[in-house]
Formats: structure tokens, sequence, C-alpha cells
């Protein structure tokens, strides 16, 4: 057990103590890890709806006549081919191509954008952008002013309905803002699971009870708060890095297999030569998935992969497919074995245990769009 | 929870039977939830007490398992094989992990009795 004194809580905290959470230190907040069970949890999302705590994710607005200018320069995707009230994945890179953070930007306003960044990256992010910013740009970091909370699950679309009191909902990657009983809210249309979903964020001092609303908002839909534990299972399933496991300064995008959210032809920004290199030269080594075969313990973070008697990489994440009912995981191998079907074995407290390549997402069939 | 009479019980949250017999107690199985796999010792493993002897692996982490006392393991549940979630529905019964043949009764007598473990998990 870890010490909770030092972590950071959530305005949620209590909350997740009175619904029965069990609370573990993630990236230095208390947050819950499950309430009733990782699986339930992963399956009332894949098949209902689940409410996830995500206050611990930064919020950072950049405004200004020439913020699309800077932040393309500071950011992988192109926020020029966002409209107002749409957003997109991106990533954040070194000088080196290697991945700072990866967020989602969306643009609320002509001039106007929101960045909403990994909770364990908040100060190094704002500490990596801060001082790179140009005149006529504004940069402010109001992580602690915001709640928030990604609803998710098939039945997400008739929960934001209720929830809203018949308000359109966004198309996928859009954002809205508006009043839900008196409380300004963005409520942009994506997530981390593979299901459809919103995510929502508001006033710190309005969690509880914006939570309370979901809640009696979902509960026709057979909704369940959820932890990070089913976050993170899901999440696998589909194949969706986490920083700090699948991606690292030392990586890049196109090793990550999120090159599609790269944009080599907008102009220059952070770390483009060494993409434009790897993509005309290509990579050595790709972010890949596996799966287990057979009865075997799930596989876990930097477990070594070996092939043919040797060493070719390690696990980066690991960890059972309450979907599929095996172990998973992504590793980084290179390119000669990441093919689907490629025959791997697994060392699991040092017996090798095989497991097989496999295509991205593993899970399939989910209601993202 | 359930902490039944007739056990003696370690501080890591093992359980052991008068017979040698060895599981994780309802305490153990609560805080692991989702037990996906048991990764037995090999039967004739001989192990000091408070040594790791097995892991058990949650959806979420594996987690060491110790051997409440000395001894030789003289067999393993085949039943978690199929069905590792045993130990979450059954943890003092179907459950069951290991037998231990025992090199030192002492040793089981050092053991907390039910009223000692209920108290230290606050119950």
């Amino acid at each position: 057990m870890s010490d909770s004194a030092d972590l950071k809580r959530t305005p949620l905290h209590a909350e997740h103590v009175r619904l029965g959470g069990k609370m573990i230190g993630f990236g230095g907040w208390d947050m819950p890890v499950q309430y009733t069970g990782i699986m339930d949890e992963h399956h009332a999302v894949r098949k209902a709806l689940g409410v996830f705590d995500i206050s611990h994710m930064g919020q950072f607005f950049a405004k200004g006549a020439d913020a699309a200018a800077w932040l393309n320069a500071m950011l992988t995707n192109n926020v020029n081919k966002l409209a107002v009230g749409h957003g997109q994945y991106t990533l954040m890179l070194n000088e080196r191509g290697g991945v700072i953070d990866d967020l989602i930007i969306y643009r609320i306003a002509d001039t106007e954008w929101l960045l909403v960044v990994n909770a364990a990256k908040i100060d190094e992010d704002f500490a990596w952008l801060n001082p790179r910013v140009p005149s006529g740009v504004a940069l402010e970091n109001r992580s602690d002013e915001f709640f928030g909370l990604a609803v998710q699950g098939p039945r997400a679309a008739e929960w934001f309905g209720k929830f809203t009191g018949g308000k359109t909902a966004p198309a996928r990657n859009g954002i809205v803002q508006i009043e839900v009983g008196g409380v300004p809210l963005f409520l942009g249309r994506t997530g981390y699971t593979g299901e459809d979903g919103f995510e929502v964020f508001g006033p710190a001092a309005d969690a509880v009870k914006v939570l309370g609303a979901v809640l009696a908002a979902g509960a026709e839909f057979g909704i369940k708060p959820c932890g990070l534990g089913a976050r993170d299972t899901l999440r696998m399933e589909m194949c969706y890095p986490l920083n700090g496991n699948d991606l690292s300064p030392e990586r890049t995008p196109i090793e990550a297999g999120v090159g599609f959210f790269v944009d080599l032809e907008k102009g220059d920004f952070t770390g483009r030569a060494v993409l434009a290199e790897q993509k005309a030269a290509g990579v050595k080594e790709r972010l890949t998935a596996f799966k287990m075969i057979g009865a075997t313990p799930p596989p876990r973070s930097h477990y070594a992969i070996w092939k043919d008697g040797a060493q070719i990489g390690e696990t980066c994440s690991g960890g059972l497919s309450p979907s599929l009912g095996c172990g998973i995981g992504l590793a980084y191998l290179p390119v000669e074995f990441a093919k689907p079907g490629t025959a791997i074995e697994i060392d699991i407290r040092g017996r090798r245990f095989p497991a097989q390549v496999e295509k991205k997402p593993l899970h399939r069939g989910g209601t993202a769009g | 929870m359930n902490v039944p009479d007739d056990l003696r019980y370690a501080k890591s949250h093992e359980w052991l039977r008068a017979d040698g017999t060895v599981g994780i107690t309802d305490h153990a199985q609560h805080e692991l939830s989702d037990v996906v796999f048991v990764d037995l010792p090999a039967v004739g493993k001989v192990v000091k007490a408070g040594e790791v002897i097995c892991v058990v692996e949650s959806v979420k982490a594996a987690s060491d398992i110790y051997a409440p006392v000395s001894g030789k393991v003289v067999a393993t549940n085949p039943g978690l094989a199929t069905n590792p979630a045993f130990v979450n529905t059954d943890p003092y019964g179907e459950g069951w992990m290991f037998k231990l043949e025992l090199a030192n009764l002492a040793e089981r007598d050092a053991l907390m009795d039910a009223a000692a473990y209920r108290a230290a998990t606050g119950e």
C-alpha cells in the first residue's frame, strides 16, 4: 500500500470513497482503481455505460491571433484542419522527435484552443510550452479550476440526450459548451475506451453536483462508476498508447504507430526533421500488439520478449483482456518481427510462454466512430 | 469478511489448515479482486516461512504469496488452472492453493488465530 498523504486529490475524492472506490496512487494522484471490480466495470463500458473521474487531467488554454501558427509549431497534427467546435489527437515532441506528451486539442473559438493533457505531465508540458510562447499568444494552465468526467459506452448518445435535456450532441471529436443545471460545461465527444463517449469538463466547485447529475441521467442505461483499472484494460484492448508506458521521450510517433496524427506537410514543428527521415528511411522498431496463446499468466510491463532463442524486446503495457479472455500487451519490436501472426515468447518470472503478434486494435466492434 | 475459527493466519494474509492446506484469506481476495491466474508452486518445492512461494495474478497486478510456515509442497490445487476465480468465490474451499508438509509444528502455533487476524485486519 502506498502512502496516500503526499498524493493530490480530485474534487471527487470523497465521492469515490463514498461509492466504495479502492484508492491507489497514480501519477501523483489518489485515484480509484476500481469500485466493484475491474472486470465488471470493463464490461459495463463495452456493453452499456461507465463514468470515470478524469479530473486529474490538465487543461491549458491558448489564445490569440497567432495561436494556431504557434500550436502547429509545437504539435504534430495540423490545427488548421479544425473548425470551431472540433478537436484532434496530437503529440508534443522534443527536438529528437521523442514524445513529451499526447493530448487532445479543441478549437473552442476562432482564436482560442483547449488542450487536454495527461495528469502526470501537466507541469512538464507547461514548463516546455510556456517559455516558447511568442508575443501575441497567451497560454494559461487552468488545470486546478476544472473537474473532468469521461462517460463512455455504447449508450453514451442516449445518456447525452437525457443529461442535457435533449441538446444536440457533437459529432466524434467535436466539443460543445452548454449549461446543465446552471453549470457551464465543455462536452467533447471523445474518449480512451474504444466506445462512443463524452469527456465533460466544468468548474471544480461543481464536480460533486455534476457527477450526481451524470449518474442520475445514466441510471436507466446501467451506468457504473469505473476506475483506472478498467480504463487501462479498455485502452489496452484498443492499443491506445499510454504515455509513460508506451510513449516516451526516446520513441517517436512513427515508431509508436501513431504517425496518422503527424502532418509532415504543414510546415516545421519540433521534432519534424527526425520524423521526416524516419518516414523516408523506415523505422527499425515499431510498437506492436500481441496476445498470449493458451492459459498463461497475464503479461505486465518490462517482461522480456524472445524469438528463436534471442531477446528481441520487452513489454511496455500488458495485462488481461476481459473482452478476449487472454493476456495482451504492447511492445516495441524490430519491424521484421512486427508482422501479425509472428510467434514470439514472453518471459514471465523466468518461464517463457507463447504469444503471437496481432493486428491493432486487439478488440474490434467498439462504438467509437 | 469471513474469518473461519479453525484456521491459522499469517500477517501476509495466507491461511493454514491443520492438515497443511494453504490459501489466501477472504480479506486478501477482496483486496486483489478478479483473480485471473494462479502460478502454483511445483510439488516437491521446499520453502522457508515468509518466502515467496507462488504468484497470484489479478486483472491489475501480480501479487506474491508467501509460505506461512516452512515445509515441502506435497500437492497443489488442479482446479485453479481452469477456475482461478475460485480464489475469489470460495477462498477457504475450492480456492485452496497448495498443501505443505510442515517442517516445524511450532511455526504453525506462532501464526495468528482467527480473533487476532480479525483484529489485525480491522474486522
